[in-house]
């Protein structure tokens, strides 16, 4: 059996009363991933929250589902890195939902490495999470999106896959990867009725820029802040959504800074 | 197997509801027990669905597999001389008629719209405008054959599994899958019906019309006008309606030919009924639907007599093809209560002023007169049924709900019951207290029975009892 936790109770059943949209968070425990768990089930969202860490998953379960006076909410402790698992814990969260209208992929790992270092294990991690992960749970799911002709996909790529620098070729790379990969689902999908949505935050206050060799935070925001702009993403159907907004300016100076200036530059 | 290609985005007859489901068709038998190895290999629910005419989550799955059996709907069986016909589960109910109309005979009962397949009329155990008189559906059926999700397969008839028989019919589609069924038609003397068409006042009158009217008619029906408050609280026209006799129509083999049963495709000779619904889709809120019940009130004042043909008679609805879809995008509900004839009139009344104050009241009601079965979950009572039609709004939801909620417990508190082809929001507890402990507890175990490892699950079997 898929790395399910049997013996939860499910989220009520929908009416046309109580209709409820049906969401998957992949890396649902991390910082972003918490802030955005909380938001859908406040707007009424049944959720399966998937993630590797059980004890951090369960204490974020518990809160949403007593916030909520119901359940909410299920976990699903699962490896992103166990790609063959995917499709059947897919097939047993939708089960458990009663049905999937969203799946956001937002589970991310960095390791920002000095300016001389050169470290392909990491480099190999970050692909592994940030883009066969995505690859692997957005392959399992659009085909059912596609015949369902509906539903949504979220993928949080980031500022950093606009460009290669200086500073962490492997984590561009794979965030590079992942906005190509997702502009191509979107031109797969969208005639199918389905929404593709990239999101690319900027700086955002979470564990990640604890991390040592971080950078010095730059219009940094909190994780509350970026979960209400993704939502707000989702409902109106968009493309493509930099979070924070300024970040959408930023990027378009840098995305046209020529590459003699670049090869230059120290960031 | 791979079922990714059959996920299907999935609802109600209402528009209101939706729940994406693996879709499976099934042309034969032995595609259902392909069905529940597959469920019980992928660790998931089946739920049969017919021509999915419930207008709540009876056949719906969400996540689940759905097994569409309309295409399982061969009619196997017609014998003209004693009215005995056998047909597959899908079969339809406009098949059956078109077939043994001819001959001279008609369903026994029927819903409102000929869509509906057998296995559906069976599960839901359907009443029709005769209920007082010729009980539900299944009171005519003379046997079936099921498929349990333990793999048995059986023949139930009033005599053989008699236990299953009286609770797969009415049971929801939750002890097994029903493959085939015979029928007893009822003989008829004429193609047409002859139809009195009197106005009431009042609730009162209404239920009095229906009650003393019953006797004397083979079909009764009210319609209901959800927006007359006041004196005019219930006001309505009935439909009391006969059979004809033999000799009464001089030419039966006419007026039974089914073109002589069906409307033109056009209305007024140009106008294509297909597209009525957007027509009426404008006057789908309080003051569109106040107009059209004023005027269709004041247009049944005259008392009147007149000849229709049965289909005419019984599926008016199915006249205006996607009618439902005037409801716009939100779609509909319905919400049907049962209540015995000595406590109706109050609660409904209590009912209907609840909806005028909430500024919710209901676009079209329908009233009919019952009379109990003995179905282990059965929704009738000696007494009579209002149907209420709402339309949902992403702005009305809560208040509708809430309103509902209120509704369902006036009905308990009256002794009434619901219909699980209809309600979409009632409750487990309110589902319970209903149907009460004994029988519910027959039901559990009769489920144990016919399906231990819990693969037969729809969407409203979790509502209710899970
Ligand atoms: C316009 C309209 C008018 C109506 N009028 C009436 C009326 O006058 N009286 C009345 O009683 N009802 C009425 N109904 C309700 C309708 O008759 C019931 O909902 C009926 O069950 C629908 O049949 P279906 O074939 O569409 O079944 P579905 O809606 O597809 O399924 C209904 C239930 O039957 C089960 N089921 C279907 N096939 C099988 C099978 N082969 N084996 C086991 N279970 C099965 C399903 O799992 C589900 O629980 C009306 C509905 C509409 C839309
Ligand atoms: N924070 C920023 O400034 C920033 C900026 C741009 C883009 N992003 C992106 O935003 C996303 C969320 O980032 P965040 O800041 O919220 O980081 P975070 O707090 O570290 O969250 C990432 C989550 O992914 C999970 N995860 C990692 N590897 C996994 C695996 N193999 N299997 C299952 N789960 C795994 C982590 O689980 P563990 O806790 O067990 O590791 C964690 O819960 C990431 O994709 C990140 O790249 C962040």
């Amino acid at each position: 059996m898929p790395d399910s936790n049997k013996n939860q109770d499910k989220p009520a059943p929908a009416t046309p009363l109580n209709p409820r949209q049906r969401g998957i968070i992949v890396g649902a425990s991390g910082g972003i991933g918490a802030a955005l768990s909380r938001k859908l089930a406040r707007e009424g969202f049944s959720l399966a929250l998937v993630d590797r860490n059980k004890t951090a998953l369960q204490s974020l379960c518990d809160e949403i589902n007593k916030n909520a006076g119901e359940t909410r909410a299920l976990i699903y402790e699962h490896d992103i890195t166990k790609y063959d698992s995917i499709p059947d814990t897919l097939r047993r969260v939708i089960a458990d939902l009663g049905g999937v209208d969203t799946l956001v992929y937002i589970a991310g790992v960095i390791h920002f490495p000095a300016l001389d270092e050169f470290n392909f294990p990491e480099d190999y991690k970050m692909v592994q999470v940030n883009l066969l992960g995505a690859m692997a749970w957005m392959s399992a799911i659009a085909p059912l999106f596609q015949n369902a002709k509906s539903g949504q996909i979220v993928g949080v790529s980031s500022v950093a896959g606009d460009r290669g620098r200086i500073g962490n070729p492997g984590y561009n790379a794979s965030k590079a990867g992942l906005t190509n990969y997702l502009e191509g689902l979107r031109n797969r999908l969208t005639r199918h009725g389905v929404n593709v949505l990239t999101v690319k935050p900027g700086m955002v206050k979470t564990d990640m820029l604890k991390l040592p060799g971080a950078p010095k935070p730059v219009l940094a925001v909190e994780p509350e802040q970026i979960a209400d702009l993704i939502w707000d993403g989702m409902k109106k159907r968009k493309q493509t959504i930099y979070v924070a907004g300024i970040w959408k300016w930023i990027m378009l100076v840098i995305r046209h800074i020529p590459s003699f200036v670049f090869r230059r530059l120290n960031f | 197997m791979n079922i990714t290609k059959n996920f299907t985005q999935l609802e109600n007859f209402g528009h209101s509801l939706n729940a994406p489901a693996y879709l499976l068709t099934v042309n034969i038998p032995e595609e259902i027990h392909a069905a529940f190895d597959l469920a019980k290999k992928m660790g998931i629910t089946v739920t049969a669905r017919g021509a999915g005419r419930s207008y709540n989550d009876a056949a719906l799955n969400g996540g689940g597999i759905v097994l569409d059996m309309c295409g399982m709907n061969a009619i196997t069986r017609w014998d003209k001389s004693t009215g005995l016909i056998t047909a597959q589960s899908g079969a339809t109910l406009e098949q059956i008629w078109q077939k043994v109309e001819p001959d001279g005979w008609w369903p026994p009962v029927v819903s409102g719209t000929m869509k509906t397949t057998l296995g559906g009329c069976l599960s839901a155990n359907i009443h029709g405008k005769n209920n007082f008189k010729m009980g539900p559906f299944g009171e005519h059926v003379i046997e079936f054959d099921v498929i349990l999700p333990t793999g048995a397969e059986l023949t139930c008839s009033p005599n053989k599994n008699g236990d299953l028989f009286h609770s797969i019919i009415s049971g929801l589609g939750m002890l097994g899958i029903i493959t085939s069924v015979t029928l007893q038609m009822k003989r008829m003397y004429s193609g047409l019906l002859s139809v009195d068409a009197f106005p009431v006042k009042n609730l009162h009158e209404h239920l009095s019309a229906l009650q003393d009217g019953a006797p004397n008619y083979d079909y009764i029906v009210g319609w209901l006008d959800g927006l007359a408050g006041g004196s005019s609280l219930g006001r309505g026209q009935i439909h009391a309606t006969r059979y004809l006799h033999e000799g009464e129509d001089p030419n039966p083999c006419e007026t039974m030919k089914i073109e002589k049963q069906t409307l033109p495709p056009y209305i007024f000779g140009v106008f294509p009924k297909s597209m009525l619904h957007y027509f009426m889709a404008p006057f789908m809120n309080n003051l569109g639907v106040w107009g059209v019940n004023t005027a269709k009130y004041i247009a049944s004042l005259r008392k009147h007599t007149f000849r229709q043909s049965h289909a005419a008679f019984h599926f008016l609805l199915d006249y205006v093809p996607g009618w439902e879809f005037s409801y716009g995008k939100t779609g509909l509900i319905q919400y049907q209560s049962f209540l015995p004839k000595e406590s109706a009139e109050s609660a409904w009344t209590e009912i209907l002023r609840l909806s005028h104050k909430l500024s919710l009241p209901a676009y079209l009601g329908v009233t009919k007169r019952h009379r109990p079965d003995n179905f282990l979950l059965t929704h009738a009572v000696d007494g009579f049924s209002l149907a209420m039609d709402f339309k949902v709004t992403n702005n009305n939801r809560a208040r509708l709900g809430k309103m509902l909620q209120e509704f369902d417990k006036i009905v308990l508190q009256a002794g009434g019951r619901f219909y699980f082809a209809k309600n979409s929001e009632t409750s487990a507890e309110t589902a319970q207290a209903f149907y009460g402990e004994e029988t519910i507890e027959k039901f559990k175990k009769l489920k144990n029975r016919c399906d231990p490892n819990g693969l037969l699950e729809s969407d409203l079997y979790r509502r209710i009892f899970g």
